[in-house]
């Protein structure tokens, strides 16, 4: 009892050292957690790296996270050009150009058009604007499975069933919520007064969009771009749905390649087929993650 | 420079139920300096953006040179416009931001630049042509915001309290160069201020609003000393107006003093119009009371010295008679002490009297 | 008026009724039609006999769809529970004023960058009882290490727990920070000069003032949820059997390998109105505080 009382005691006398010490071990178990759990959430791409350049004798004997001994590009080189998908036997590398040939022209499409509807719900008031707004953002939230059936159809009836171009058209269809969003959100931002001041000195829609809004868009621009880029070449469900054979994104490539490859799995392969298609936007995210982020937290947190 | 006079002819603005500005007539002359003044919410800037036909009305016209407006977008109206924020181009340079209207009416690049480069004379900016608006202090940019306007040579200039944004000391210089800007140029200006002391240095007409009705319309002297009404009394000038509550008593001869035992005879100017037992107010500016010396014939009220405020020039008083508080302004060197009371003369030959019910000039 | 003038005027209706109608159609019109082949007798193709509420009727006595709804429910709560958990405990590390701070929130965030299928891929890879994890912690030691939920039909389902969880956890950490970065410092150092302890400084101050992080949070994670499919295809295919059966896969399957088009279209309905009962009362709010321009 009289042992408890001097301890509380002397912490309340030096309350100083006392803190110390908790803010210290308070450090390292900030420091310990953070560790650990980054490890953890490294761990996955790092086993995915070292298998893809093993080969299956070495997976068999090693464990998913061992360094490879012998280094071998072979799983690369045969799910990149010679791997079994369906029943052609070209590898990865169509399938990777068919992602390309999709999501350039979906990605700056439905950028453009998500800039210029952007700026009309940012600056023109009419009648029942919010709503029609409102109505935008929720075609953001809807769950696809809404509009395949009848978007099959719509692809039929305009003879792109199953191609590239009928692809590019759904992205766009859905991206352009987005990027209305994106663009609206952004621009509601900039002072009212410029938009009159340029009214004023007699600049039209196209004036003013061209000359004082697009120069100081980029910033939005690049996150519009990002969100759209990573969002289609990600997609796996309007690829499944709506491409057929040749004309598949890669993501589709990858599942029929993983989980319809028949006898032994050939992890190296998986491992391998996984980071080419993963690649692009791994590197995207390396490269311009702060606007990757912000696409992320536009997309969640409107206005 | 062509410049022109200004009518806003029973302008009204409602949104559903809501009046914005309630039958706005005013007239001003070629070369004038209209200050539309009120609180926050009055409506003077709605008024500037009909002007400028950026906001709609409900009914009433605007006439420029004598033709309506009506239907004419902003830039076929010949105005231009000074923003609050000055709303520059960010991505231009201070030489597009300027020569953009002229741009945009398609006019030649070699013309469009001396035209700039003679605005930018004007107001001491050359050497910032190739600068981009970030790059500006907000004096700067203020600077620009008015090249922006004068490059296009208007019939009229539109001021949207274009100098809130800068501290109080480039405020006042601001001041002083736009009214020599207005005297060099002969400019016609309406310029939307809620400051009352930017109205009363700067405007050659001044229009007081208050939720969206025109209060009073006049020279900066007929507002000063004759507000029209209890709201422009106190809205105009600093410390405001006091205003004591009376009633008028000896055959219209007297006023005495509610809340305090002091009679004071009715101003000369008020007295057929003021019958006897009328509650009214009696306006003093606290620059119309000073110390009384022994042989003064004006009349005079004790007063107790409350607070002593030295401003440098002038002495703020706060006196008491009774139970009403009055400002007093004093010249530096007046002797007063704070505790004592004191004699004031009261130059009622300037005081106003008030309805007390309307609030309206007697 | 001139024509150029006129033109100038409905510039912006001119530039948006092509958005306008594509998403009129696409959108909208797309949810009235695939609603209304839910109440018809559609097999293979789209026809319009209409049957009233049968085809829901069956869709609820199937046993497929309610497991389909059960490991909703199981997965639903449990990917929620744990990213927000998980996502909130590394913002709050994250928030302590570490070093290193922009690596360790890019080590959490980049599972976001990836495809769902390609995060099945790789859990399928490290979760398989063969060479996987089982394997690798044998090998170290842990010889009676078992690990196979991954072809337990009873615990498949916790597989896909996991890798989504990975991939969105850093997402919902960015999203607290945010939050965190946002409550005022004043009020912090106003509790710490009162004596609060840190403790308590989180539970009463912070974590309440999250309230709209948590909100928006569970929207995007419910939102993920109810779309999952991508993930499961790539990771379980559903399977063991149909024991990891989705709505989103049911749907798939039902559609366009099981010609049963109209239950298909039920099951795309009923998604579409859980979503809309989270989303919509979201939107609105976060709409009617915004301030009109």
């Amino acid at each position: 009892m009289s042992l408890q009382l001097d301890a509380e005691s002397a912490a309340i006398l030096s309350p100083g050292i006392d803190l110390r010490i908790s803010r210290i071990l308070g450090r390292y178990f900030v420091y310990g957690c953070l560790v650990v759990l980054a490890a953890i959430f490294l761990a996955p791409l790092i086993s995915m790296l070292f298998t893809s350049l093993k080969s299956m004798d070495e997976i068999r004997s090693g464990n998913i996270l061992s360094f490879p001994k012998a280094l071998t590009f072979e799983a690369w080189q045969h799910v990149w050009g010679s791997a079994c998908i369906g029943v052609t036997c070209g590898g990865l590398k169509g399938y990777f150009g068919n992602s390309f040939l999709i999501v350039v022209p979906a990605t700056l499409i439905s950028v453009g058009f998500g800039a210029l509807n952007g700026f009309v719900f940012a600056n023109w008031r009419f009648r029942g604007d919010h709503i029609l707004f409102g109505l935008i953002l929720f075609g953001c939230f809807i769950p696809l499975q809404i509009v395949l059936i009848p978007m099959a159809g719509l692809l039929g009836v305009l003879h792109l069933a199953g191609t590239i171009p009928g692809l590019v058209l759904v992205h766009v269809v859905y991206g352009i919520c987005f990027t209305t969003m994106f663009f609206r959100n952004y621009f509601v931002t900039i002072p009212a007064e410029i938009f009159k001041a340029a009214r004023i000195d007699g600049a039209g829609f196209w004036a003013v969009f061209v000359r004082i809004l697009l120069p100081i868009s980029w910033p939005i621009v690049m996150v519009s771009i990002i969100w759209q880029f990573t969002g289609v070449w990600n997609d796996f469900l309007f690829g499944v749905s709506f491409a057929a054979g040749s004309s598949q994104p890669v993501t589709v490539a990858l599942n029929n390649l993983v989980n319809t490859s028949t006898g032994t799995k050939a992890y190296n392969e998986d491992m391998a087929a996984a980071m080419i298609a993963a690649l692009p936007t791994i590197i995207i995210y390396v490269a311009a993650g702060r606007y990757f982020l912000r696409g992320l937290m536009a997309g969640a947190v409107k206005g | 420079m062509k410049m022109a006079n200004l009518a806003i002819n029973h302008i009204n603005k409602s949104f559903g139920n809501l009046t914005v500005l309630k039958d706005i007539d005013i007239a001003i002359e070629d070369g004038e300096f209209l200050v539309l003044v009120g609180p926050s919410g009055c409506g003077k800037s709605t008024l500037l953006s009909i002007i400028a036909g950026l906001d709609d009305h409900t009914s009433g016209s605007i006439t420029i040179d004598g033709k309506s407006v009506q239907g004419l977008e902003p830039k076929e109206r010949d105005i231009a416009m000074v923003f609050q924020s000055y709303a520059l181009y960010p991505a231009m340079t201070v030489e597009q931001n300027i020569g953009f209207s002229l741009e945009m009416s398609k006019m030649p690049k070699p013309e469009r630049l001396e035209r700039v480069g003679k605005v930018a004379d004007l107001l001491q900016i050359r050497h910032l042509l190739k600068r981009r608006p970030g790059q500006l202090s907000g004096g700067q940019r203020q600077r620009v915001a008015m090249g922006r306007a004068l490059v296009r040579e208007p019939k009229i200039f539109l001021f949207d309290e274009p100098l809130s944004n800068l501290d109080a000391k480039l405020r006042v210089e601001m001041r002083t160069e736009i009214k020599k800007l207005h005297q060099r140029l002969g400019a016609t200006i309406v310029y939307v201020t809620h400051d009352q002391i930017e109205a009363m240095t700067m405007a050659t007409r001044i229009a007081v609003m208050k939720d969206g009705i025109l209060q009073q319309f006049g020279t900066p002297e007929d507002i000063y000393d004759r507000p029209a009404n209890v709201f422009v009394a106190t809205f105009m000038g600093s410390p405001p107006m006091n205003l004591l509550p009376a009633v008028i008593v000896d055959g219209s001869q007297g006023l005495s003093i509610q809340g305090a035992d002091a009679m004071l005879p009715v101003p000369f100017s008020a007295v057929t119009r003021a019958p006897q037992g009328k509650k009214v107010l009696l306006g003093i500016r606290p620059e119309w009371l000073s110390l009384a010396s022994t042989s003064t014939y004006q009349p005079t009220l004790d007063l107790y010295v409350e607070v002593v405020e030295p401003t440098g020039p002038d002495i703020f008083v706060a006196l008491r008679l009774g139970e009403r508080e009055i400002m007093g302004r004093l010249p530096t060197g007046s002797r007063t002490r704070v505790g004592e009371k004191a004699r004031f003369a009261v130059d009622l030959s300037k005081a106003v009297l008030f309805d007390a019910e309307t609030g309206i000039a007697i | 008026m001139s024509l150029s003038k006129r033109l100038g005027k409905i510039m912006p209706a001119i530039v948006l009724s092509p958005s306008l109608a594509v998403v009129t159609l696409c959108v909208y019109g797309f949810m009235a039609y695939t609603a209304l082949l839910s109440f018809t007798d559609s097999k293979m193709f789209a026809r319009f006999d209409f049957v009233g509420w049968r085809q829901y009727g069956r869709l609820f006595e199937s046993p497929r769809w309610i497991i389909a709804i059960e490991n909703m429910a199981i997965f639903g709560t449990l990917y929620i529970v744990c990213a927000t958990c998980l996502g909130l405990f590394i913002a709050i590390l994250i928030d302590q004023r570490i070093r290193f701070e922009g690596v360790f929130r890019a080590v959490f965030l980049y599972p976001m960058a990836l495809s769902f299928v390609v995060t099945g891929v790789i859990w399928q890879w490290l979760l398989n009882p063969g060479l996987g994890l089982e394997h690798m912690m044998r090998e170290l030691g842990w010889t009676s290490f078992t690990f196979q939920w991954l072809i337990e039909p009873n615990r498949a389902i916790y597989t896909i727990v996991i890798a989504g969880v990975w991939q969105v956890t850093g997402f919902v950490m960015a999203l607290f920070l945010a939050g965190l970065r946002g409550v005022d410092t004043e009020i912090l150092r106003a509790a710490r000069i009162d004596g609060a302890p840190i403790h308590k400084v989180y539970t009463r101050i912070i974590i309440p003032a999250l309230r709209p992080a948590f909100l928006t949070v569970f929207v995007i994670e419910a939102h993920l949820a109810i779309k999952s499919y991508d993930l499961v295809v790539a990771l379980t295919k559903g399977g063991p059997g149909v024991s990891t059966e989705l709505p989103s896969t049911f749907m798939y399957s039902m559609t366009f390998t099981r010609n049963e088009l109209a239950v298909g279209a039920a099951s795309a309905t009923v998604m579409l109105v859980t979503l809309a009962s989270i989303i919509i009362p979201y939107l609105y709010s976060e709409l009617r505080h915004e301030p009109t321009t």
